[in-house]
């Protein structure tokens, strides 16, 4: 009946302060499908991009660590809802990268179970974690979690969605802002995911999104000054080892992922978010 | 409002005559050897350092000067003490040896508070009321918890890391020994320690305690040595955990030393704690945190309160009564009872405040030091408070590890709150004021790991201590600080 | 009868303005005094101060002109086997019995001081406590001892409390006035330095903790609010404002810890009599042997001193 109808081809940008902007290099890489053809130009992000990154999540911080559990805990089901509005799209983009149906509609619904699964920590992981402590003097003394600051993800380069997720969620959970270089092999889903936070009332600069080499922008991640953690997930011993150094200049904590299998239940616990977690213990009198 | 016409008068009439604590009931031998696989070995290379007393500088007695191979001897008696007795001990068994420990340090608190002032220069009040009790304290603690590992980590299983090598400062020798062995023993880790060069007589001490407390041969080991011994611990292949309070010029050092390796690390490092006082605080004992915020151990404490930030309205009133209150604080030999501030731990270390005293009067600041007199002999620092400094300068930016003071004003809280977290550093903080719900709203704000609030400068095992930022990673003390000695297993 | 004006320089201070005191951080303050070791020839000099400064009391029911001249009688000998021993502050006793002190004082320069103002309760009309301390200035003491009406205080009568502190002051004439606040009644530290800052402003030459029939008397924490007090009153006024402890201190050890207070806190011009007085019964006592065992390098037995 109809002619065949020329689609319109999905531009994927960075995620940058609740923005989809270009990289500002203006750098791009083909992202191929199996047959060879292009399924789309990736930006190829630029330490600048991190650099604008960094600035957003450390100015996005103050707000969202100071929002409430509950809060945090609704927009992370929030999230969850939208990704299972989403679903198939997801699951395409999945596809489209090389993986079979049946393991794609797995993964996406993994990665809905799991936002749900953080969703519902936030308002309890503290109560897990807090203590308070019977000190031998006339004072009130307790510990409690708070979020460490800005912290950088090299996502898990073969887990797309599930490893990206799992990664984001114990974070941001936590009170924490982001900034993430997802998978360079499998970046689709990353970009619709932040399309995803973008329509789940996340604040912008929560979570940053980046895609790129990440060869070029590991030492960046591991050395900025302004980074208080870095997460990364893939790499071998001579990665580990160059990303301890570089943290080592503001000592960052460095929390190694590697060989996760990301669909397994063990890949969800609050240990997890409690990585990204600094205690403050408190003292005050007893008194009148 | 400081007027000579009502100024409080300290330094005449009646005074206190000297009360110094006898050495008589104490042995200090004129050399120590290491403490390896439970007896005191002669170093291999037959290398000796003197350990002075920064008081009158004279030599105490001559400490072994551990080498790599040294080391290595201490590593190997920690894993065969490993594998061989302590990690097949049950926890209920790990225990006993820390109570018993903390009894006979209890026993001999006496001699080790002289000892450790002695050694290091710090107030015997604080050596026998604070360091002493307080470490002998942490054994205890700790003790109660090496058979109930599991009830600290719902759904996990807690499991010991192996050898862990401790290395530690010289401004609270026993306790800092205390604060990493004892949670490490709990955990069923061994240990290779190494106390800091000006300060190992009191680790030596702690190790006749470990012999004579019967814990088995080479469950901890101490080697005493500087920066290379230390080096050599954190180097080992087979050590898998290394704990280590000091500088964070330091640690981070040794960050980038474990870079690529497997081992676990707790670093607590520097601080430049901002201590805030607002108009609306009880001021009187405000003074007195800040009194003990800087002054308590010459300055010489990580989480010392050495900015002060003061409110506008009150900070004529602030100064002037902590002003007063200096010229009552006794300098001096470190064994009188009645001394408040002791010696500076070493020569360099008083190098360093000097330098900070000249950079200080260099930027501006107006210094103003108490009218005390202080021995000819030994190192020694009057408390010292800086006025009229501001946020960019180097005395307000760095750690001076003295007693040493920087005194800013705010006018609002949240001026106050950007003041107190604009530093690289995150240890500790203090915040003053009777308002409950700006207490509260300031000690969620300020970016620290310990906030004091109407308090400063306290301590308990039960307590977590660390810091954010650049102060460190990792907690020791309290249920908090077990995490650090153990890897918890689904 | 008149109550007596209030003079034009007296006024009544902003109470929403009185320093706050931390009761935790004073206890710990308090207590750091105690960790001071006072030893020898610096033990000697304490003790002979505390000496000079004790307002040696009776005010008990039973008191009689016979038991009152007896306490004369120590004041003046407190123990003659010891050479050049200072002679206390002052004998304290109930007004009906300022002149049998008097008189038994004769010229020996130790000044009588008399409860006023329905001691210790201080429930009385006011005309009833200004005419009895006019009899007990007029009888011949040289200081008043008056309490405060804690019942006014607490209900938030400043201005009640303060007119009648004012009111006294004006009926003291040449007699100082100390000011008890009767601490062990008013519960809390911050109501100790409010009531502090009130009796100083209305004219107070001495504040003082207790009557000593309450409990708990003397403390060093409430000492060290008080002190503070006097600290801040006279960095504002330059006006000196003497300070009695009463109550509770038998013991040398514990008096000698209070000078250590009050050195550290107002320093060396508060500490004579004439600033810094002790209310107190069996103190001389203790304090006596303390000196005989610093002579004679031994422990001492009561049985050797005397009970008046």
């Amino acid at each position: 009946m109809a002619e065949t109808r020329i689609p319109v081809a999905k531009t994927y940008k960075i995620y940058l302060g609740g923005k989809f902007p270009r990289t500002e290099s203006g750098r791009y890489f083909p992202l191929n499908a199996a047959d060879g053809t292009v399924i789309a130009n990736m930006c190829r992000g630029s330490r600048k991009d991190f650099r604008n990154s960094v600035v957003a999540a450390r100015s996005a911080f103050a707000g969202w660590s100071a929002s409430t559990a509950y809060l945090r805990g609704q927009i992370l089901y929030r999230i969850a809802e939208m990704l299972e509005g989403r679903n198939e799209q997801f699951v395409s983009e999945l596809v489209l990268q090389g993986i079979s149906k049946r393991k794609a509609v797995k993964e996406v619904e993994a990665s809905i179970d799991r936002l749900i699964y953080y969703a519902g920590w936030s308002d309890k992981y503290q109560q897990i974690f807090s203590s308070v402590n019977p000190v031998s003097s006339s004072h009130f003394n307790f510990s409690v979690l708070e979020p460490t600051g800005v912290v950088g993800i090299l996502a898990p380069e073969n887990s797309s969605l599930l490893g990206l997720v799992s990664n984001i969620a114990p974070v941001i959970v936590g009170g924490n802002t982001c900034v993430v270089l997802a998978s360079e092999s499998l970046p689709l889903c990353a970009i619709s995911f932040a399309e995803v936070l973008h329509a789940s009332d996340v604040p912008g600069g929560v979570v940053n999104l980046l895609t790129g080499f990440k060869d070029e922008l590991r030492d960046q991640f591991a050395s900025h000054m302004d980074v208080n953690a870095v997460v990364f997930c893939d790499g071998d011993a001579e990665i580990s080892k160059i990303i301890q150094e570089k943290a080592a200049d503001n000592v960052k904590h460095v929390i190694s992922r590697r060989d996760q299998d990301w669909s397994s239940e063990m890949s969800q616990n609050p240990y997890l978010i409690s990585e990204t977690q600094e205690t403050k213990t408190t003292w005050h009198p007893i008194g009148s | 409002m400081s007027t000579d016409s009502t100024k409080l008068a300290f330094n005449d009439g009646w005074q206190y005559a000297p009360a110094p604590e006898s050495t008589d009931h104490i042995q200090i031998d004129d050399h120590y050897g290491l403490f390896i696989n439970g007896e005191f070995v002669a170093p291999e290379i037959d290398r000796y350092f003197e350990s002075i007393n920064p008081a009158t500088e004279k030599p105490l007695s001559n400490i072994a000067l551990a080498s790599e191979k040294d080391v290595d001897r201490a590593v190997k008696a920690a894993r065969k003490a490993y594998t061989g007795v302590w990690s097949k001990m049950s926890g209920a068994d790990r225990g006993k040896y820390l109570f018993r420990i903390a009894r006979i340090m209890q026993e001999r608190a006496r001699e080790f508070a002289t000892i450790e002032s002695l050694d290091g220069g710090k107030p015997i009040r604080e050596s026998r009321d604070i360091d002493i009790p307080l470490a002998a304290a942490h054994f205890f603690y700790y003790a109660g918890w090496a058979d109930k590992l599991e009830y600290a980590f719902p759904a996990r299983t807690p499991v010991s890391l192996g050898v862990v090598g401790q290395i530690i400062p010289w401004n609270f020798p026993l306790l800092m020994a205390a604060w990493k062995i004892a949670p490490a023993l709990a955990c069923g880790n061994t240990v290779v320690l190494k106390p800091a060069e000006t300060t190992s007589l009191t680790a030596m001490k702690l190790a006749e305690v470990f012999r004579d407390a019967g814990l088995p041969p080479g469950v901890v080991n101490i080697v005493t040595g500087a920066g290379p011994t230390g080096a050599a611990i954190v180097n080992h292949l087979d050590v898998n955990k290394v704990a280590f309070t000091g500088s964070t010029e330091v640690g981070k050092i040794i960050q980038r030393s474990l870079a690529g390796t497997d081992k676990k690390y707790t670093l607590e490092l520097g601080g430049k704690a901002a201590n805030i006082i607002f108009a609306d605080a009880a001021i009187d004992e405000a003074v007195e945190g800040i009194v003990n915020g800087i002054f308590f151990n010459q300055g010489h404490v990580c989480c010392a309160g050495s900015r002060l930030l003061v409110q506008e309205s009150v900070a004529d009133e602030v100064v002037r009564k902590l002003r007063d209150r200096m010229e009552t604080l006794i300098i001096g030999d470190p064994l009188d009872k009645n001394t408040d501030i002791g010696a500076i731990n070493s020569a360099g270390q008083l190098e360093t405040i000097e330098s900070y005293l000249s950079i200080g009067q260099a930027e501006g600041a107006e210094m103003y030091q108490s009218d005390c007199s202080v021995p000819d002999q030994g190192y020694w620092c009057r408390p010292t408070i800086f006025t009229g400094v501001s946020q960019s300068n180097r005395i307000v930016q760095e750690e001076i590890f003295g007693p040493v003071l920087a005194i800013q004003t705010f006018r609002t809280l949240e001026e106050g709150l950007t003041k107190a977290n604009n530093t690289p550093y995150g240890l500790s903080g203090g915040v003053w004021t009777d308002k409950g719900s700006k207490v509260f709203k300031m000690t969620q704000k300020i970016r620290a790991g310990v906030i004091w609030a109407n308090t400063f400068n306290k301590f308990d095992p039960t307590s977590p201590f660390g810091g954010y930022k650049e102060s460190g990673v990792g907690r020791e003390g309290g249920m908090h600080g077990l995490g650090a000695y153990l890897k918890l297993e689904a | 009868m008149s109550i007596a004006a209030v003079p034009n320089d007296v006024r009544m201070p902003d109470m929403s303005q009185v320093a706050l005191v931390d009761e935790v951080g004073v206890k710990e303050r308090a207590a750091r005094f105690q960790t001071r070791s006072i030893k020898k020839e610096s033990k000697i000099e304490a003790l002979q101060m505390v000496l000079s400064m004790i307002d040696l009391t009776t005010l008990e029911g039973m008191d009689t002109p016979g038991k009152v001249k007896q306490l004369c009688q120590k004041a003046i000998h407190l123990h003659d086997a010891v050479p050049d021993l200072p002679h206390v502050a002052a004998v304290c006793v109930y007004p009906t019995m300022v002149g049998v002190a008097k008189k038994a004082l004769g010229d020996h320069n130790i000044n009588v001081a008399s409860v006023a103002t329905a001691f210790p309760s201080g429930m009385a009309p006011r005309q009833i406590k200004l005419e009895e301390t006019r009899i007990a200035v007029d009888d011949g003491a040289d200081e008043i001892d008056m309490v405060i009406s804690r019942g006014a205080f607490l209900q938030g009568e400043y201005g009640f409390v303060f007119d009648e502190i004012a009111a006294i002051k004006e009926a003291c004439g040449k007699a100082h006035l100390k000011v008890i606040l009767e601490t062990g009644e008013l519960g809390t530290l911050d109501r100790v330095r409010r009531a502090s800052v009130l009796a100083m402003h209305a004219g107070a030459d001495f504040i003082k903790t207790s009557t000593g029939k309450i409990q708990p008397a003397a403390t060093l924490p409430v000492t060290l609010v008080m002190l503070q007090a006097i600290r801040d009153f006279y960095y504002e006024t330059g006006k000196m404002i003497g300070m009695k402890p009463a109550g509770g201190i038998s013991n040398s050890k514990l008096a000698i810890h209070y000078l250590v207070m009050l050195r550290e806190t107002l320093g060396s011009a508060w500490m004579t009599p004439e600033w810094y007085r002790f209310g107190a019964s069996s103190l001389a006592n203790d304090v006596l042997m303390q000196l005989q065992k610093q002579a004679t390098g031994v422990y001492q037995s009561a049985d050797y001193f005397s009970k008046d």
